[in-house]
């Protein structure tokens, strides 16, 4: 009887820390009650409780620590100042999949305020933990791992750097192959992370063959999927010819056209970003996407978006036409100047009637005919009362508007009586 | 020898006989001299003269003739040099003639070939107009799953509405109420719950508990409390022929735990076992275990004496006698009401029978 009441005692004590760490973890999940909850100093005793014996309250312990570092900076440092984070990355190695999870569900809301929070997880030696979670059979754990070392990559070049000395990158593109579709978006996401600071980045990500698969992947149906896709695409291309070129080896139009449709927003915005990475290098690639269609397709996809998903679109055009002036006459032909008038006069926003305004006048800046193509659509007079007007910022007046006005009146010559 | 002595002894003045004859005539010798000196000269003079007119003349035939030479030699250079020259721009003249007609066809028809320039215009543009016609197809198709998807949802919905009002079917004696008599025919939905099968209850989910606390373990009621092997199956085992259960329904049904009745689950008696319990606690905190002994007095067992204020006909006052009066002899029974009483059978059983009988379906 003695026995049974000594385990009593203990049986008791584990229900209540149980229960007290599932409390929290659902008080967590409420941002009104964080402030209570970090006054408390609920941080010591978490981290107490990391290290209890039963699994189960290790893994909410984790769990609610991860809540708590997610909702601000303040908290995620509070987490890295109580050195709970060796503790973390040292069980990460050895506990099972939920504990895997929450722990990197830790990680990544630390990682995810600054580079000075990336950088003290890199330096617990957490990137290599991260990178053998990569290879663990659970979905779920592989995409919390992708999930952490994408917002550490995120913020700048040598953290990016840092997660791929710690050869993540072939995991990843081992990751995008898997059926789940959680996974695929978060390791796209990622390798898009990565490739965007740099040239050398990007190339390992292309040595890496994720080209050619997440070229595969445009046809998925899932939106998100395809909008992270499109982003790590257009991140890979945007920093030299050869990574363009090889991007448009992979054979992405007239696939990528298809996305242009799409209902998704975001998917529209990241397609026409993409095409304009392509676009913007040489003449070559600019010619390569007038003869698959795209211009027209861009214009459709211009004149059925609003606001700030137009702007790569229109940006496309005139990265387009300032090539050559073929290039300029098709980007004409395929009724693009009417298009370009509509955004210059029914767009609030002045950097969208910037890039617009600038794509005219790459249009129209090398003949006469190409000039008047210009202005028979009635556009000088909408430029000229955007520059006349005062609501219009300096930036728009003085950059764009001016030089493109007087080069205007001055190559039509007495043709034209607009101004 | 003779002559000799005579020339000898004449020697002496015949040097002065020589020198007075020739001094006689020194001055017409002078005036003479000068005079052919005078001739002399201006006659040299004149043949030096004529000598150099001579040579003036000659020199100018040989320097007329080298100089002539002379420019005969540079105009042949000049003349070669103006010829070369205008055969070069004669050359350069029909070269630029060449040049100009190689230079407008190469551009006709290799740089800027105006033709193949608006053939290429024309087929931007019909690929254009093809793009957008996929495009559109592409768009439209995607609509028209959409809706297909949206009608299936409804379908499916719709179905599942009818099979949950199973029981507002119409039976031959009474009209449901998708079949009212004043309708001229009945409602769709009437159709549909002939359509639809009946929905049966789901069973209660046994809700597995994630932390296998003391008890649970002391009982051997979690999957793991039996020693299982240490060898695990060989892998290329051949795979068991036949529709087998699911394995975690069978595991379920094994380790299923005790669901004692409320009658168990409770006791009647709770409250005196709960008593025994508080007791068993405390007399854990005793240091001793025989009783406060009253006083000194207690082994002499003397009566006790009350005072006299105690001691009255009219003993303390009880609430129990002042508000209530008994009669016995009105009681039914000797026994006093239970104030606890076991519980009965009627829901041990409720929800856990395999027959269907008394369920609302």
């Amino acid at each position: 009887m003695s026995q049974r009441q000594v385990l009593q005692v203990f049986e008791q004590y584990q229900k209540a820390r149980t229960q007290f760490v599932q409390m929290v973890a659902e008080l967590a999940t409420r941002p009104q009650n964080i402030e209570t909850l970090q006054n408390a100093g609920v941080m010591s005793l978490l981290r107490t409780l990391l290290l209890d014996v039963v699994p189960t309250i290790q893994q909410t312990a984790a769990l609610a620590l991860g809540r708590l570092a997610n909702y601000n900076d303040d908290l995620a440092e509070a987490v890295v100042k109580c050195d709970i984070l060796p503790q973390l990355v040292y069980s990460l190695a050895e506990q099972n999949r939920f504990y895997k999870k929450a722990a990197a569900f830790v990680l990544r809301a630390v990682g995810k305020h600054s580079p000075q929070l990336a950088q003290a997880i890199v330096d617990c030696g957490a990137l290599d933990t991260l990178v053998i979670c990569l290879e663990d059979f659970d979905p779920g754990v592989k995409e919390a791992a992708a999930w952490a070392l994408r917002y550490i990559a995120r913020h700048n070049a040598e953290l990016s750097q840092a997660v791929v000395d710690a050869g993540a990158v072939p995991l990843l593109v081992l990751c995008i192959q898997e059926p789940e579709i959680a996974l695929k978006r978060i390791a796209a996401s990622a390798l898009s992370d990565i490739a965007k600071h740099s040239p050398e980045l990007a190339q390992t990500v292309v040595d890496a063959g994720a080209v050619a698969h997440l070229a595969q992947m445009i046809l998925n149906p899932d939106a998100k999927l395809k909008h992270q896709i499109l982003s790590a695409l257009s991140q890979v291309s945007k920093h030299s010819v050869d990574l363009a070129e090889m991007v448009v080896e992979a054979e992405i139009f007239p696939v990528v056209l298809t996305c242009l449709k799409d209902k998704d927003e975001y998917v529209k915005k990241n397609a026409s970003t993409l095409i304009r990475e392509i676009a913007k290098h040489t003449p070559e690639l600019s010619q390569l996407v007038v003869n698959a269609g795209g211009v027209a397709a861009v214009i459709d996809c211009i004149g059925s978006c609003k606001g700030n998903t137009r702007l790569p679109g229109i940006m496309m055009l005139g990265y387009v036409a300032a090539h050559s002036e073929n290039l300029a006459m098709a980007v004409i032909i395929s009724k693009g100047v009417p298009q370009l008038s509509v955004c210059l006069s029914e767009e609030p926003e002045d950097h969208i009637k910037a890039a617009a305004a600038w794509a005219l006048g790459q249009i129209g800046r090398h003949t006469p005919e190409h000039a008047r193509a210009v202005a028979v659509t009635n556009t000088l007079p909408v430029l000229l009362s955007l520059y006349m007007s005062t609501e219009s910022s300096e930036d728009l007046q003085v950059k764009v508007l001016f030089p493109w006005i007087f080069r205007y009146t001055s190559a039509e010559g007495g043709q034209l009586s607009t101004t | 020898m003779a002559t000799l002595a005579r020339l000898q002894a004449r020697s002496s003045t015949v040097g002065n006989q020589y020198y007075f004859r020739n001094s006689v005539v020194d001055p017409f010798r002078k005036k003479e001299n000068d005079a052919a000196v005078k001739i002399q000269s201006w006659f040299r003079g004149c043949q030096v003269r004529a000598y150099i007119r001579h040579l003036n003349r000659i020199v100018t035939i040989i320097q007329k003739w080298w100089r002539s030479f002379l420019g005969r030699k540079q105009y042949q250079l000049t003349v070669q040099v103006a010829y070369y020259t205008m055969m070069m721009n004669l050359y350069n003249a029909m070269a630029v003639r060449i040049q100009r007609r190689w230079r407008g066809y190469r551009v006709r028809k290799y740089l800027f070939n105006y033709y193949y320039l608006k053939e290429y215009l024309k087929v931007v543009s019909e690929t254009n107009d093809a793009i957008r016609k996929a495009l559109e197809e592409f768009a439209e198709m995607k609509e028209r799953e959409e809706k297909k998807a949206n009608l299936e949802r409804e379908e499916k919905k719709r179905d599942y509405e009818a099979r949950k009002m199973h029981y507002l079917l119409s039976t031959k004696q009474i009209p449901g109420i998708y079949n009212s008599p004043f309708r001229k025919e009945p409602d769709p939905w009437e159709l549909q719950l002939q359509k639809a099968k009946p929905l049966t209850h789901r069973r209660p989910k046994v809700k597995q508990k994630d932390s296998t606390s003391l008890t649970d373990w002391l009982a051997c009621t979690s999957t793991r409390s039996f020693p299982r092997s240490e060898i695990l199956p060989p892998i290329n085992r051949k795979q068991c022929q036949g529709p087998f259960r699911d394995i975690t329904e069978v595991l379920e049904q094994r380790y299923r735990p005790l669901e004692p009745t409320l009658r168990v689950a409770e006791p009647i008696d709770e409250l005196k076992l709960a008593r025994e319990e508080l007791r068993r606690e405390e007399w854990l905190q005793n240091v001793n275990d025989n009783m406060f002994l009253p006083f000194s007095s207690y082994h002499k067992n003397e009566k006790y004496i009350p005072s006299m204020h105690l001691s009255s006909k009219y003993g303390p006052v009880s609430c129990k006698e002042q508000f209530r009066s008994e009669n016995p002899k009105k009681w039914i029974c000797d026994k006093d009401f239970q104030t606890v009483l076991p519980s009965f059978e009627l829901f041990s059983k409720y929800g856990k029978l395999y027959s269907k009988a008394g369920q609302i379906v």
